[in-house]
This record gives structure tokens, C-alpha cells and sequence, in this order.
């Protein structure tokens, strides 16, 4: 009924004037008086037996308060790190993780002891000094080693490296059976650092006068960090409180615990002061989860008309020392089919134990992998058999919504041949073509890559969340107060690290309630505050799920007060009509009560019979579905023939993510996201020596990209809203990342086919070019 | 071994003893209070940490507070006017939504000002060149450009004003 005001328009974010001029909150902002530092003794080899720790020399240095080893936290911090089922329910083995190493290291960076002090440089200093004797094991760093029978194992008393292996759906014989046309493709996928550019962050500090915990640190979702360290610690979570207000960026790696998120705390509860541990960026590289680092082999079964038939896949997933929190999101083969409709998927995946720091979550997670995938192979089907890449496209895209994957998924809606007609035309798809021709007859490498993707996001209904969690479903809450003199606080479950939630959800409740913009105040980042629990942010689903949970308790706050103002106009509740703010009987406009008005009047007397006082509401929002964005990008480049470089000419980028709440940060996100699908296709990569020393340890070595690499974007969308929600919205915080690689490297193999270079896997480095330029030579 | 260090920071004159090797970014988060200037490296690759030495840009990772004593130092607290007005690059920073998570968004600025400092007239190849010394993994550098160049726009403005007095 209200008329849209805020919602669709572009507003400036309100988090600006804070953040450009110097007065955020980041987790290393805070201190405490009397505060201790904490730095953590990691072990320098992959694979090593701890044979001893000598400490005394440590603590004994100046300003030193106590160095402490595994045997000190043992009947402090109980249990194993947590590991979620996500897409793998049955493991073959996960092996125990206590936050800190008593016998065997497993990856290099692995802590073995912490030394705290009065100031940084102290604790620094003191943890040159602890002397640890490691006697050194095989490192497992090859995926396809590790999986042989006899190879060395990740840890020592395995039965072998295998973490899982599960097989979603074996069968795509048929499909193959009736194929003329079947392509062989193995894809990498290397390992990535998500690197946010805040590292992370914890202080802690106990209160023995109230057995509490405060804990302030870098968190993408604190009430789940809550529950698990919490629980570790034998504190109530009534008790334990997280705090983490600005976070400088997440990119998935600062969702799962990590071991100083057990070892701040516990530290402190043991020394009774407030202790504090600050990331470097080499710890980061190091030990914050890294993404990707997968290998697929993948077969593609179609026909020479261009209809594609069937998939088989196979997924290999380094896992890394230990099964990450939630590192089986990763194991993305119900994804796999894409835009497409096929008559069979087959899918397996395996996850291999190495000696290398565990992989998680990492913008995407699992969705950018399968669109490279299945993008990929749609293209060399393409080449196969002589068809426009894009006209192989428009033949097989999904065109009936609701649509159900071989998987089981329902994909909600969808246009996929109307995001991608109109990307072609903002790129010149056709007329790049002629130039394309024109330029390989003078000897230069113009080449031009689709990629028309989709995802999953929106996590998710209670049904499919709670079982992937191990317990918890992945829904939303948020409470909405209106005070007594009609400004609201709005308390979301959700974590914003960059998205600008503060201003997308205050503009979804101005309107829900007709309150002024600027007078509703949404907070977010303290477990002490708003309902019990929260769900924090990744997967893209703030808007669908938290956005949701914001408009019911507002709806709630809102039906209150129609009752409230029908009371106060003296008529009967149906007659009341709500218009952008105000209550007022059918009919007669003139007589009207405001929000404000009747808020006030819920805090007074005299309220209807059966109305208690006050105007606030508390809900949680289980959405009936995953939403399911798309859309599709265009790149175009040119691949130099003497250097191997590969330059963007052009990138173009239509999007659908439903409704849109604020266009000017919908377009931030998806040129992040972009940029970060770039970096993976064209620049970064997680090197590991084979003795498992980590190469790209700082940011000198890992090529994280500057303004110089990433190119000027055009972007565009269409609006198909989601049926899922009654905001119509579906996610975009990922949607770039999952894009763009595909849409690089098509691009790059599409200039080098007349070289007869099929496939290049990322990063598409200049050398990695050079070499497979020089190999098609020969 | 302590030393003393004196040195102008937004205007203010700060007097402490300080570790010979404390950095001048320690000194300024832990020791003066001013948290705005960040950290995002330990090689001296990220940007997070630039403030004006003496008016021009600095990464304060990789000077010792004592290298600053006798110098003006400004940072990003000091970029607003003091009655709050935003600086126009800090406003074109809002305005063009140059930030996401805001982490890298001071060692940005300040590495903007000095460039707008030596090149009023940037072209987009130049801003691009001219902060290469700063890392954003947020907002693909997009807005950060077209802040940069907002904000020229708006400081030629000004600056036409104040001559023609206006
Ligand atoms: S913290 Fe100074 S350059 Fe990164
Ligand atoms: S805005 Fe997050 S790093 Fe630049």
C-alpha cells in the first residue's frame, strides 16, 4: 500500500563519513586498559613430530608475562574444532584439531605455543626465543600423490590421505550412449587467498567478578563464533559476548574459527587481563583458509545441432591439513549443471588431506568453480563441433521457471537468454567477431569469452541448511523497536563488511514503516544485542534471508500499531489503511494518525483491550527456497604473441539479482567481485615449495591486483525478481567472482585457437601463455 | 633506551618517549591514539598506512617514529575541516561510493591528496599509476578512480573560486 520511496534508489551509504575520515572500528581500533599482547609460535615445517618446546628462555625476557603450550590449554578449551557436514555428510575421516599442536604439525604455520607480554614487541621478541624440536615428516602438497596407495600421509597413523569421497549421482550413460560428440577437459582450480585487506584480529577479556567473556575481533559471523568458542570454553552463551563492528573485508575467510579465536580468550581467562593478538599479513597468507585448489576432470556428451546431453565430473579438493569449519561447501557438483538443461549429470567428489593450511570458503565457494566448469566445456563443445559459443548457449539455456536441476534443486526464476542477448549487444559481440577475423588475418590473438552464469545463494531454507550445518539452520533474525517518539533501532543477525547493510536494510524499513530514513539506525556485530541468534554473512544471502527477516518484524511492528491507531481513530481494524507513515480510515485521508503518534500512544495508556505496551518485534525468517541469481558477462582481449600477456579489451557485465534495494551498491559489489574473478584468472595463485614452505607469504609474492590490472567495466541488468521473497530480491555480493574467470579465460582460449591452444588454466599468466604458445609451435 | 620524539601531527604537537625502533604507524595508532591509519602488511606493499610526511605521501610502516621528530605529519583524521567539513576527496570518496569495507579508504586518500597535489589534472592512466602503491580488494578500483577524479573536478572548483575570490 505505502508508495516505494527508498527502496530502488540510490543513497549514498551512511557507514562514508565515519569510514573516510579515519573513525571506523576495526577489530586492532580497540583496547582495553592493562591490555596484554599475544603472538603465536607457528611451526615452520608442513609435516613435523614436536619433539620438544623449551620455553624458559621466553619467558624470562623482558616484559614477558607467560608463554603457554599445548599441555597449558588442555583443560581450558575442550573438544575438537568444529566441522560442518555442508555438501558431504558422510567423511571418511576427519582428523581431530585442537586449536594448538602438542605432538604433530601438520601444516607450516601450525601453532605450537603463544607467548604474551606487555607490548607487541615484546611478545614478538619472546616467541623468537621459544626453541621447538620438530623431527620432520614427508610433506603431502601433490593431489594426485596423496591419493596413491603407499603415499606418505598427511597425518601420521592414517589410513590414508582420502577425507571424503562421495558420489552425488553416478549415472550419465544414457546421455553418453546417444551422444555424437563427447569432450575430455582436466580444469584446474588453484588455491587462493582470499586475502582481506584488514588481516584478522582478537582481543578477549575475561571478567572473573562476572564470569564473562567479552571478545572483540574480525568476524563475518560473530553469534556463531559465540556459540563455538563459547562452548569450548565452558561459557554460557548468555555470558559470552562477541563484538566485531567493522570488519575490513571477509571473503569467507573470517566465517569459520580459527585456533587464536579459542587461544585469545582462553589466555585471558588464565592471566585475568584483557589480551589481544593482531594479525600479520604474512600470518594471514599463512594461516587464514584459502579457497579453490581443485582439480576436475570433466567430460561433456552432446550433439553435432549443438544440444548438449550430458556431464561427468570428477572433483578433486585439496583440503588441507584439516577438514575447514565449512570447507565441504566447496564440494559444488549439485551446481555443476549451470544455465543448462541436460538429460544426465554424473558427479563425484573427493577431498584429499595435505599438509598445506585448510581450505574453506572463499568468495563463491563452490560457485565459481562449477561455472568455470561447466562455462568452460560449453565452449571446447562449441570449438567441437564448429558453433558460435553463444548460439550453443541460447539452444540449451533453461527456459521454464520454476526449473529442477538433476539434483533436485529448484532454480526460482530466470532469463538467461535476455541477460545474455543484451550483454552481446552492450559489448558488440557481432561486430567484434568481424574485427576478430580481420586482426587473426594480420597475425594478432583477439579473442572474445562468454560466460552466462548462475547460482545458488540466499542459504537457505531450515530443510536443507540445518542438516548441512550439523544442527543449526541457516535462517535469519531481526528485531525491529520503534521508540516512543517514532525513531527505530533495528537489530540484524546479519554482519556487514563492506556491503553497506546499514543503508540497504534502513531504506527497507523506512519504507516498510514510513519512518524518515535517517531516523531508523540499524546495528549489527554485537552478540549482546538484538535477538538470540544470528547468522552472520556469506553465500550472498543477507538481503533474501536477513533483508526478510527485517521487513517481517517491521510488518509485525506495523500490524501492532494499525491496531493501536484504529483504536485511536475509533473505527474497526480493517477500515484502517497505512500510507507512508500514516494510519487513517478508509475514505478520510484528513483524519490521520502518524506512526510517530501511535507509537507514543503504545508506550501511554489506554491501549485496546488485549494490546500490550510498547511497539518492538523480534523475527526470524526461513526462507522456502535458495534464490537464484544470473546473468552474463563478456570479455574481450588480446593475447600478445611475443610475451604471452593477456590484456582486457573490454569487460561487460549484465546481471539479474531480482529487485535492487540500492543500485549504487549493487554495482559496487559486482565490480569487486569482478575484479576478484580476474585476479584468479589472470594473476594469483597459492604457491607451495614441495617441502611445504609457503612461496607466496607476503603480498610481494602473492599478486594480489593493483588499479593498474583491473580494467574499466560496463555494466548493465535486467530485473527478474525472485518469487522466493516478497522483497523479489536474490543475492549479488558473489556474483562477480563467479563470473568473471570464466568469461577471462574463454576469452584467452578463444584468441589463441588458431595456435590449436584448447585450454589454459588459471592463473593465464604471461608464462604460463608463453609456454603453451611455444609448445603449440612446436 | 627510550628517545624522544616531537612531532606535528594534524597541527597538534605530540611529545613522547619512544622505542628507537617503534614504527611511526605504531606510534601514531597505539601511542598518539589515531587509529584511522591502518595496517594491511608487513611488507610495505598495501598502502593502509600512508599519511603525509611534510606534505607528501609516506607509508608509515616503514619509517620509525623517531624518523618523523622535527617533521608535520598529517593523517586522515586531520583531512576534515575542523568544523567537520569533509575534505572533497574524503566527499568524493562518499560520493562516488569509492568504499566498501573502508579498510584501505584512508591510505587511499592520503595517497590521493598528494597526487592531486603534484597533478591537479590527473587522467584516468595516471590515477591509476599514481596509486598503484595501494591495495582495495573490494571495490575492483572502479569508484576509487572515479572518486579521484571527482575530487579533482571539485578542487579545481575550489580553487577558481579562491582566485577569482568568489
Ligand atoms: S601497512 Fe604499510 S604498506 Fe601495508
Ligand atoms: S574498500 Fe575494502 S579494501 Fe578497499
Amino acid at each position: 500500500m505505502a508508495i516505494t520511496t527508498m527502496v530502488g534508489a540510490r543513497i549514498h551509504r551512511r557507514e562514508d563519513p565515519r569510514l573516510v575520515s579515519g573513525h571506523g572500528h576495526y577489530a586492532d581500533d580497540f583496547v582495553r586498559p592493562h591490555t596484554a599482547y599475544l603472538a603465536v609460535v607457528r611451526s615452520p615445517h608442513a609435516h613435523a613430530r614436536v619433539v620438544s618446546i623449551e620455553t624458559d628462555r621466553a619467558a624470562s625476557a623482558p616484559g614477558v608475562l607467560a608463554v603457554y603450550t599445548a599441555a597449558d590449554f588442555k583443560g581450558v578449551i575442550a573438544g575438537s574444532m568444529p566441522v560442518a557436514p555442508a555438501f558431504v555428510p558422510e567423511k571418511k575421516q576427519v582428523p581431530e584439531r585442537f586449536p594448538i599442536a602438542e605432538k604433530e604439525v601438520c601444516f607450516q604455520g601450525e601453532p605450537v605455543a603463544v607467548v604474551v607480554a606487555e607490548t607487541r614487541y615484546a611478545a614478538a621478541d619472546a616467541a623468537e626465543l621459544v626453541q621447538v624440536t620438530y623431527e620432520p615428516l614427508p610433506a603431502v602438497m601433490d593431489l594426485e600423490k596423496a591419493m596413491e596407495a603407499g603415499a606418505p600421509r598427511a597425518h601420521e597413523g592414517a589410513p590414508d590421505n582420502i577425507g571424503w569421497d562421495m558420489t552425488y549421482s553416478a549415472d550419465a550413460d544414457q546421455a553418453f550412449a546417444e551422444a555424437e560428440v563427447t569432450v575430455h577437459q582436466r580444469i584446474l582450480q588453484q588455491r587462493l587467498a582470499p586475502t582481506p585487506m584488514e588481516p584478522r584480529g582478537v582481543m578477549a577479556e575475561w571478567s572473573e567478578a562476572d564470569r564473562s567473556m567479552t571478545v572483540w575481533m574480525s568476524s563475518q559471523n560473530p553469534h556463531f563464533i559465540r556459540l563455538f568458542i563459547g562452548g569450548a570454553l565452558g561459557i554460557p552463551e548468555s555470558h559470552f559476548r562477541v563484538i566485531s563492528p567493522d570488519v575490513g573485508g571477509g571473503f569467507g575467510s573470517k566465517i569459520s574459527p580459527y585456533p587464536e579465536d579459542y587461544l585469545v580468550p582462553a589466555v585471558s581467562k588464565m592471566l585475568g587481563r584483557p589480551v589481544k593478538w593482531s594479525e600479520t599479513r604474512t600470518e594471514n597468507l599463512q594461516n587464514a583458509t584459502h579457497g579453490r585448489g581443485q582439480i576436475f576432470d570433466v567430460e561433456v556428451a552432446g550433439k553435432r545441432d549443438g544440444t548438449l546431453l550430458g556431464l561427468r565430473i570428477t572433483q578433486y579438493l585439496d583440503i588441507g591439513a584439516y577438514v575447514g569449519t565449512f570447507g565441504a561447501f566447496q564440494a559444488c557438483a549439485c551446481l555443476l549443471p549451470g544455465a543448462y538443461v541436460w538429460k544426465q549429470v554424473a558427479s563425484r567428489t573427493v577431498g584429499i588431506l595435505t599438509n598445506k593450511v585448510p581450505t574453506d570458503p572463499y568468495r563463491g565457494a563452490g560457485r565459481p568453480e562449477a561455472t568455470h566448469l561447466v562455462e568452460r566445456m560449453v565452449d571446447l563443445f562449441a570449438r567441437e563441433i564448429g558453433m558460435d559459443p553463444a548460439e550453443v548457449r541460447r539452444k540449451n539455456f533453461i527456459r521454464e521457471f520454476p526449473h529442477t536441476n538433476p539434483f533436485g534443486l529448484t532454480y526460482d526464476s530466470g532469463n538467461y537468454e535476455g541477460s545474455l542477448n543484451r550483454a552481446l549487444e552492450l559489448a558488440g559481440y557481432h561486430e567484434f567477431r568481424r574485427e576478430q577475423q580481420a586482426a587473426r588475418e594480420r597475425g594478432r590473438l583477439l579473442g572474445v569469452g562468454l560466460s552466462t552464469w548462475i547460482e545458488i545463494c540466499g542459504f537457505g531454507p531450515s530443510a536443507a541448511t540445518a542438516p548441512a550445518t550439523g544442527g543449526l539452520a541457516l535462517t535469519e533474525s531481526a528485531q525491529v523497536r520503534v521508540f516512543p517518539t517514532g525513531s527505530v533501532t533495528c537489530y540484524v543477525g546479519t554482519h556487514a563488511h563492506g556491503q553497506g547493510h546499514d543503508t540497504t536494510f534502513a531504506q527497507i524499513v523506512a519504507d516498510e514503516l514510513g519512518v524518515p530514513y535517517d531516523q531508523v539506525e540499524i546495528r549489527h556485530g554485537d552478540t549482546a544485542e538484538g535477538p538470540a541468534f544470528g547468522y552472520g554473512t556469506y553465500g550472498s544471502r543477507s538481503l533474501a534471508v536477513g533483508g526478510m527477516a527485517l521487513v517481517r518484524a517491521a510488518r509485525r511492528v506495523r500490524d501492532k500499531a494499525r491496531r493501536i491507531a484504529a483504536h485511536m481513530l475509533e473505527a474497526a481494524e480493517e477500515d484502517v489503511v497505512f500510507d507512508q507513515g500514516h494510519f487513517y480510515v478508509k475514505g478520510s485521508p484528513d483524519r490521520r494518525k502518524s506512526i510517530q503518534e501511535v507509537a507514543f500512544q503504545a508506550y501511554g495508556a489506554g491501549l485496546p483491550e488485549g494490546v500490550e505496551l510498547g511497539l518492538e518485534a523480534v523475527a526470524y525468517f526461513d526462507p522456502p527456497n535458495f534464490v537464484w541469481p544470473f546473468g552474463a558477462h563478456v570479455c574481450m582481449v588480446e593475447v600478445d604473441r611475443e610475451t604471452g600477456d593477456a590484456k582486457i579489451l573490454r569487460y561487460v557485465a549484465v546481471d539479474d539479482c531480482g529487485n535492487v534495494i540500492n543500485p549504487m551498491i549493487v554495482e559496487g559489489q559486482i565490480h569487486g567481485g569482478v575484479a576478484q574473478g580476474i585476479a584468479q584468472a589472470l594473476f594469483e595463485e597459492v604457491v607451495y615449495a614441495e617441502d611445504g614452505t609457503l612461496r607466496t607469504g607476503s603480498m610481494t609474492d602473492y599478486a594480489v591486483p593493483t588499479a593498474n590490472e583491473i580494467p574499466a567495466m560496463v555494466l548493465d541488468r535486467t530485473v527478474t525478481p525472485s518469487p522466493t521473497n516478497d522483497l523479489g530480491v536474490k543475492g549479488i555480493g558473489e556474483a562477480g567472482t563467479i563470473a568473471a574467470s570464466a568469461a577471462v579465460i574463454n576469452a584467452i582460449c578463444d584468441a589463441l585457437s588458431p595456435l590449436g591452444i584448447r585450454h589454459v588454466d588459471m592463473p593465464a599468466s604471461p608464462d604460463r601463455i608463453w609456454k603453451l604458445m611455444q609448445e603449440a609451435k612446436a | 633506551m627510550k628517545h624522544k620524539v616531537s612531532v606535528t601531527i594534524n597541527g597538534r604537537q605530540s611529545e613522547d618517549e619512544v622505542e628507537p625502533r617503534l614504527l611511526l604507524v605504531h606510534y601514531l595508532r597505539d601511542v598518539v591514539g589515531l587509529t584511522g591509519t591502518h595496517i594491511g602488511c608487513d611488507t610495505s606493499q598495501c598502502g593502509a598506512c600512508t599519511v603525509l610526511l611534510d606534505g607528501k605521501a609516506v607509508k608509515s610502516c616503514t619509517l620509525f617514529a623517531v624518523q618523523a621528530d622535527g617533521h608535520q605529519i598529517k593523517t586522515i583524521e586531520g583531512m576534515a575541516a575542523p568544523d567537520g567539513t569533509l575534505h572533497p576527496i574524503q566527499q568524493a570518496f562518499w560520493d562516488e561510493h569509492g568504499l566498501q569495507c573502508g579498510y584501505c579508504t584512508p591510505g587511499f586518500i592520503m595517497a590521493a591528496a598528494y597526487l592531486l597535489e603534484q597533478n591537479p589534472n590527473p587522467t584516468e592512466d595516471e590515477i591509476r599509476k599514481g596509486l598503484e602503491g595501494n591495495l582495495c580488494r573490494c571495490t575492483g578500483y572502479v569508484n576509487i578512480v572515479k572518486a579521484v577524479q571527482t575530487a579533482a573536478r571539485a578542487m579545481a572548483g575550489q580553487a577558481a573560486t579562491a582566485v577569482t575570490g568568489g
